[in-house]
């Protein structure tokens, strides 16, 4: 049986564009990952290339042409097997883009840390915010699974991301000109950490100045299906009332509706509102409710009489 | 004496200089600080206005170019750019 996300967490994705499970995977797959690709100390190392080609060549990390089925795609009883496997990353992963889900690519990122960079006299640059792959106007989307097969502290740079910037649509590095945005945030996690980031979030690697090399596994997935309630196979999810807008009652307890409308930092004031009507949009698409709003963003300008 | 300019370029929250900053950009021609993406959480100023009473010299904002038809509700970029100088001179 696979753990399904609850509307709460898909309202937390629909509305920031990732979702965390700290330490979901066992220490023991975790060492069992790392010894696997060959993990050392960073003193062992002379080159980076040669160290990612060791990778590639000995680790049971298969190479997977794009578009195979994610159940096709790891040997059996490997590490990345097993994680696939963990009921709450199978069941986030059905939610969000169902149980038919095909791998686009994957990809193990290393971050060195600063002796490494200093013992080969190179510039050690942060990674420049960017969306991945290109402009995608599509309704449709696609998630990216990262898994920490190691504690990742403050020092070591954690991939930075920006929530709620995932439904903007930009041309990949068209972002690399904001060096900072106001609520970024870095992840920072202990080891067998699983995020899940829609394929649009604005991210990128930060510098690692700890001791230890920082790993970072990433596979993108794509739905063949429509992600309509995909994690409420009975349906049961059923749209809230209006409720007065400004001039509110005190004390009115949260919805789901409040996790949705949720603001960052970085919003502009006049975009921000775009921002929440694009969110509605998206969930409306999420739970099949063509006509749903909330705090009648959508009613209001839908309200056509010409 | 030799002149390095450095470059302050701050998104804000209205188009305004007024308003509180969102998000910013440090590029240090003078050589005696290498910024780079993420490292910073404080902007180095609350408003554009702050940045003016520093010294730094506005010159370039963005424009208000209007939604395109059928498109209104695409967000993008971020909107509300302002860039700034300062010419510093050195030995560099």
């Amino acid at each position: 049986m696979v753990k399904l996300l609850s509307t709460e967490q898909m309202a937390e994705f629909a509305n920031s564009g990732c979702l965390f499970f700290d330490g979901l995977i066992d220490n023991e797959t975790n060492k069992e990952f790392l010894n696997d690709i060959g993990h050392t100390d960073i003193e062992n190392v002379d080159n980076m290339q040669k160290y990612f080609q060791n990778i590639k060549a000995s680790s049971s990390i298969p190479r997977i042409p794009a578009g195979t089925p994610l159940k096709n795609a790891y040997p059996n009883k490997s590490p990345l097997e097993k994680i696939f496997q963990n009921e709450v990353v199978a069941g986030a992963i059905n939610s969000l883009v169902g149980s038919e889900a095909v791998v686009d690519h994957q990809f193990l990122h290393l971050t060195f840390p600063t002796k490494y960079f200093k013992k080969t006299n190179q510039r050690q640059m942060s990674q420049v915010n960017h969306q991945d792959s290109t402009i995608d106007p599509r309704i449709t989307f696609d998630i990216q699974l990262f898994y920490f097969p190691t504690d990742v502290t403050k020092e070591m740079g954690g991939t930075r991301y920006h929530p709620g910037t995932h439904l903007r649509i930009v041309n990949e590095m068209g972002i690399a000109k904001y060096q900072n945005i106001k609520g970024q945030k870095n992840i920072v996690c202990k080891a067998g950490t699983i995020g899940i980031f829609h394929n649009g979030l604005w991210h990128g690697a930060g510098v690692n100045f700890s001791d230890e090399i920082r790993y970072m596994f990433k596979v993108r997935l794509q739905p063949t299906e429509k992600q309509e309630l995909l994690w409420d196979p009975e349906k049961k999810y059923k749209p809230l009332p209006n409720k007065a807008l400004y001039w509110t009652d005190e004390n009115q307890e949260k919805t789901v509706n409040d996790i949705l409308m949720k603001s960052y930092p970085w919003q502009e004031a006049d975009t921000n509102r775009l921002d929440k009507i694009n969110t509605i949009k998206f969930w409306r698409m999420l739970t099949g409710h063509k006509n749903l709003d909330i705090d009648y963003w959508l009613t209001r300008i839908e309200n056509e009489l010409y | 004496m030799p002149k390095r300019q450095k470059v302050l370029v701050l998104y804000l929250k209205f188009p305004s200089l007024e308003a509180e900053v969102i998000s910013w950009a440090t590029f240090d021609g003078t050589g005696q600080k290498l910024h780079m993406t993420g490292d910073s959480d404080e902007p180095p100023y609350p408003t554009g206005l702050d940045a003016l009473l520093d010294g730094w010299r506005l010159f370039q904002s963005s424009q208000a170019i209007p939604e395109h038809p059928g498109e209104e509700f695409r967000t993008s970029y971020l909107k509300h750019e302002f860039f700034f100088e300062k010419i510093e001179e050195g030995d560099f």
